[in-house]
Formats: structure tokens, sequence, C-alpha cells
């Protein structure tokens, strides 16, 4: 069941279309907030009826965009490290790589607590402070070994 | 120069109705108000303004393929998915300064008769969805949206669609379709979007960059603009600096300003004492030009003169530790990992390139694996439905022209001869 506050927000997002079926995309973003960072199908179903759509076309939409995690549980905090060429330019591989030994899994994975997913990303939009990462909502610039370690410490 | 469109930039709560109508704001829009609708799209016109998003059409001749009749729904798009590497402007203006790009959106939902405008905004940037959301619910509370903005007669309504996660919704047929409750994949042309755009309605969609210029055309004037740079590519230009210079950053600088000048004037030179070994001069799609080619001027033509191209005004500076087929193998990632999957070219071509270019990279390139390059780069240029399938080319095109050796020396002995 989508929650009270998810339900809320797509009836505001519908107000701002002539059409049901584009508060599709903001419909999976309330709905992968409400369940914690990822989706399932009873959430696509449900965002379905309410949208006057076929679930498949629901499906379809979500399955499209790489931010809408799909039968993907994400960790509290989803650390997404930007990799492309101005972040490689200035280590973004050896953040990664730090990242990696700091939380003790590869990239991709979540740890055991379930407290940390990490992913890479291409490029986040934040070049000129580069290297640079996303967790959860924020963005995180100039990085370094010592800064990546204060950012870790404070996230509960 | 005095700043146009960061001119705001810096100051305290520059994000703030209140500040941005101290600096000078919203009086454009009452200006414009008061003029004929096809007054200010001849304006822009004559300013020179070319689209800041990379394909640099003129302006004001986009604006006047919309049709007149005025009992036909219109629509006003924002391009505000900003993804191509490199280029992070209009995140500098949405995070900074929202309320010049509401202007820039009332202006120009006034000259072409839109009386709705949505932003689309890339998912990532959570933070300039908040501001934006913010400013619009400033200005719906002092009466410059919804009824009759400003007491006129117009009506105009400006709501936030946020992307999340695909680089092809900038391209402007794909963000409609995204808009729409779509999977993201481009629309033929035509018909083209100012005919039969969103929902079917006419409809302008602009980069933020380029309706962050309006205000200051109708403030000072369209002569003031086309005055600014080389004469058929003029006005201000954002250009976003990363990578290996001292002072990386938001650099608003007439169009025309040369490589070198932005590079050892503007952003303090180089990051250390490497020597610069190229510059990818316009988000990653564009070629790249190498130390030899620095007294390029940064505008639309002179770009394209050098087989280059203006792009986003995204400049990525490389210096000689830098490995070119790196790279070359990263930005094709970048683009195999967007392509939509409408066509084959793009759908299976970037990713195959991509496979060969990290073989190459770690040192598992065969003998033929350039050649083989050059055959796939042949067979998705010109041939794909939207622009992406070409800027992967272009982008491996440049590398190849110019550092073709790297590439030989990573078949050839396994290792990068750069590092």
């Amino acid at each position: 069941m989508l929650s009270e506050e998810a339900k809320k927000e797509i009836e505001k997002a519908l107000r701002k279309y002539p059409n049901k079926r584009s508060a599709v995309m903001d419909a999976l973003r309330s709905a992968q907030k409400a369940r914690g960072g990822h989706l399932e199908k009873a959430d696509m179903d449900e965002i379905a009826v309410i949208l006057e759509m076929q679930a498949v076309e629901v499906n379809a939409a979500a399955a499209f965009y790489t931010m809408y995690n799909i039968d993907k549980p994400v960790g509290k905090y989803h650390i997404q490290v930007c990799r492309n060429i101005s972040c490689s330019l200035m280590g973004a591989e050896h953040i990664i790589k730090h990242m990696e030994r700091t939380l003790n899994i590869k990239t991709g994975e979540t740890t055991g607590d379930k407290k940390f997913t990490l992913s890479t990303v291409e490029c986040l939009g934040s070049c000129g402070t580069a290297p640079m990462m996303q967790i959860n909502d924020d963005f995180h610039e100039n990085l370094d070994e010592a800064k990546v370690e204060e950012i870790l410490k404070g996230l509960e | 120069m005095e700043k146009v469109i960061l001119k705001n930039l810096g100051k305290p709560d520059s994000h703030k109705l209140e500040n941005y109508v101290a600096s000078g704001g919203y009086k454009a829009i009452q200006s414009a108000l008061k003029m004929r609708p096809d007054n200010i799209v001849q304006m822009v016109k004559d300013s020179g303004l070319r689209g800041r998003g990379g394909a640099g059409f003129s302006t004001g001749l986009k604006w006047s393929f919309i049709p007149k009749d005025p009992t036909i729904q219109k629509y006003l798009c924002c391009n505000a998915d900003e993804g191509e590497p490199g280029t992070y402007k209009d995140r500098g203006i949405m995070d900074n300064d929202p309320h010049i790009l509401l202007e820039g959106m009332m202006i120009t939902s006034y000259a072409i008769g839109a009386s709705v405008g949505y932003i689309y905004i890339r998912g990532e940037f959570v933070f300039g969805a908040k501001r934006l959301e913010a400013a619009i619910d400033e200005a719906y509370a002092k009466g410059y949206l919804g009824k009759n903005i400003f007491g006129s007669n117009f009506s105009l309504d400006i709501y936030i669609h946020r992307g999340y996660g695909a680089y092809i919704c900038g391209e402007e047929t794909a963000l409609l379709e995204s808009i729409e409750g779509l999977r993201a994949q481009p629309r033929k042309k035509p018909p083209f979007p100012a005919l039969a755009g969103l929902y079917g309605k006419p409809t302008v969609i602009n980069n933020v960059e380029t309706l962050a210029c309006i205000p200051a055309i109708i403030e000072k004037g369209p002569e003031w603009f086309s005055k600014m740079g080389p004469e058929k590519s003029p006005g201000p230009k954002i250009f976003c600096v990363s990578g290996h210079v001292k002072k990386p950053g938001l650099y608003e600088l007439p169009m025309g300003t040369t490589v070198r000048d932005l590079i050892y004037n503007h952003c303090g030179g180089m990051l250390t004492d490497k020597p610069l070994k190229a510059v990818i001069p316009g988000g990653v799609s564009a070629p790249l030009l190498t130390a030899r080619e620095l007294d390029t001027a940064l505008d639309f033509d002179s770009l394209a003169a050098k087989g280059s191209m203006l792009g986003s005004g995204a400049v990525v500076v490389m210096d000689e530790s830098a490995c070119m087929v790196k790279s070359a193998y990263i930005i094709n990632r970048f683009f195999s990992h967007e392509s939509c999957g409408k066509c084959t070219p793009c759908r299976d071509g970037t990713p195959w390139l991509t496979r060969v270019l990290k073989r190459i990279e770690h040192g598992e390139g065969r003998p033929g694996d350039i050649e083989l390059l050059e055959s796939l780069c042949t067979n998705i240029f010109g041939r794909t439905f939207c622009p992406l399938g070409d800027g992967a080319v272009m982008a491996l095109r440049g590398h190849l022209k110019n550092f073709r050796e790297e590439f030989q020396f990573h078949i050839d002995h396994k290792r990068c001869m750069a590092s």
C-alpha cells in the first residue's frame, strides 16, 4: 500500500498536468521515497490504478530512468560517486577505491547492516568541484580521503 | 565585463525574491507586458541570441515559428536537464538565482502566448528543484505568477517536472515524452515542437541559460546584446571549467573569448607545472582541441570551423598526465550508458565502442582495434534518430584524430604512454 503521504503527493502532482499519465514520474518518486529508496511491483500496480494506466506502462516508465530502484533495496545512505571525465581527472577512482576499503564492500553492494549502498554514476553536474559524490539528496564536493572519512563519520 | 546572467552569484541570499527585486529584477517583465508579443520576438531575433543548450539555434526564430492563433493552447518548456559531462552552468543559475530564470520564462511565455510553463530539471538536482519550488511559491504570493500577472491581462502557471536519471531527456522531444509520462525516447521530426510539441500543442523548449538572457535583452535592448562578442554568435556566455586548472568554476564572459584567455587569465592557469595536453571545449560531445589550438575563440562558429563545437560551454582541461585512451573510454561509456535504446546504431554501436575502448585501455587491445573503432563510428554517425550517437562518435573521432599514437601504443605495448 502506498503511504498516505505518497498519495497526497500524487494528488498534488496531478494538478500540474492536463493528463494523469504525466504524474507518473512524481508518483514513482513519492512511492520510492516512502519505501526508503526502492520500488516494488505493488507500488507500480497501485500507481497504475490511480493514474489510469496499464501496470506495464508504469513499469516501462520506471525501468527507463536510472534513479528508480526497482526491486533493488538500497541502504539508509545511498552513496553515488561520480566517475565521469572531470571527476576522473581529479581522482575519482581513488575516492571509489577508498570508499570500498572503508565500507568493506564493492561498488554496487550494500553493507551488512543495510546502512550504506555504494554506487558509481556518470556525471552529476558538479564538475568544477570534482571529485564529488551524492549521498541521498545531498552533493558532497571537492573530495579527498580525509573529507570522505569526515562525511561518513557524520552519518548516523 | 559586467555580468548579466550570473550577476547575483555570490551575493547573500541571492535566491530570494526580495533580493532579486532589489538588484533590479522583475522590471523587464513589467516592461515586456506593455509591449506587443511580436515586438518581443523581434527584439530577441535582433539580439542574435542563439540557444545555450548546445545547438545554437536562433532563439527569436524558434519563437517565431509558434502559431499566432490565440485560441490554441501553447507551452513553454525550460530544459534544465543538464547532463552533458563537464556542464554545470544551469545548476549554478537555478541554485543561486532562480528568479532570473522565472522572469525569463515569464517574458518568453508572454511573447509566444503560452499560459503554462514546465521546468524539466534533472532528478539529481534536488537542491535546485527545492530552490525553484520556493521561488515559484514566492512569485505566486506576489502575484508575479498565476492569474493576471503584475495586474496585466496575461496569466501564467509554472510547474516543475523532475527527471529521474536519463541524459536523453535533454533532447527536446525526449523531454516532451518524459513530461507526458512516457519512456523518454526522441520523437520523429517533423512535426517540430513549435507546431506539435507537448500534448500535441505548439511548444517552445529553451535552455535555462538562454532564458536567463531574456530579461537583460528586454532591459538593455537587442543592440547592446548583439554588440557583445562575435557578430553571428553574440552575447554573454557561461563557461563551466573543470579538470586540470587552478581555479575551475563558472565564468561568464563574452562569446568569443579564447581558450587561452579563459584558462590562463581567468582560471589561473594549469593546476600543476604539467603542460596542457587537450581541451574539450563544449561538453564531452565536442571534439577536443590540442595545445596548438588554444587561440581558438569559444563561440558557435569559430569552434565549428575547427571541427568542434561550443555545445554547452563546458570546458574540460587535461594536462600531460591524462591518458587519451582512458578519456575516450570514459566519455564513450557515458554515451552507451545513456543511449535510450530506440535505434540500433546507437543502442548496439555505442556499447560496442565501449567494449573495444575498454579492452584497449586495459591492455587487452588487439591489432585492428583502431580500424574497428573507425568502422563503428562510420556506421553510427548520421544514422541515428537523435544526436546522441553522433555525440559519441564526434568525441571519439576527436581523440583518435589527435592522439592515434596513444591508442596504438596501448595496443602494442599493453600499457599507457601518458602515465
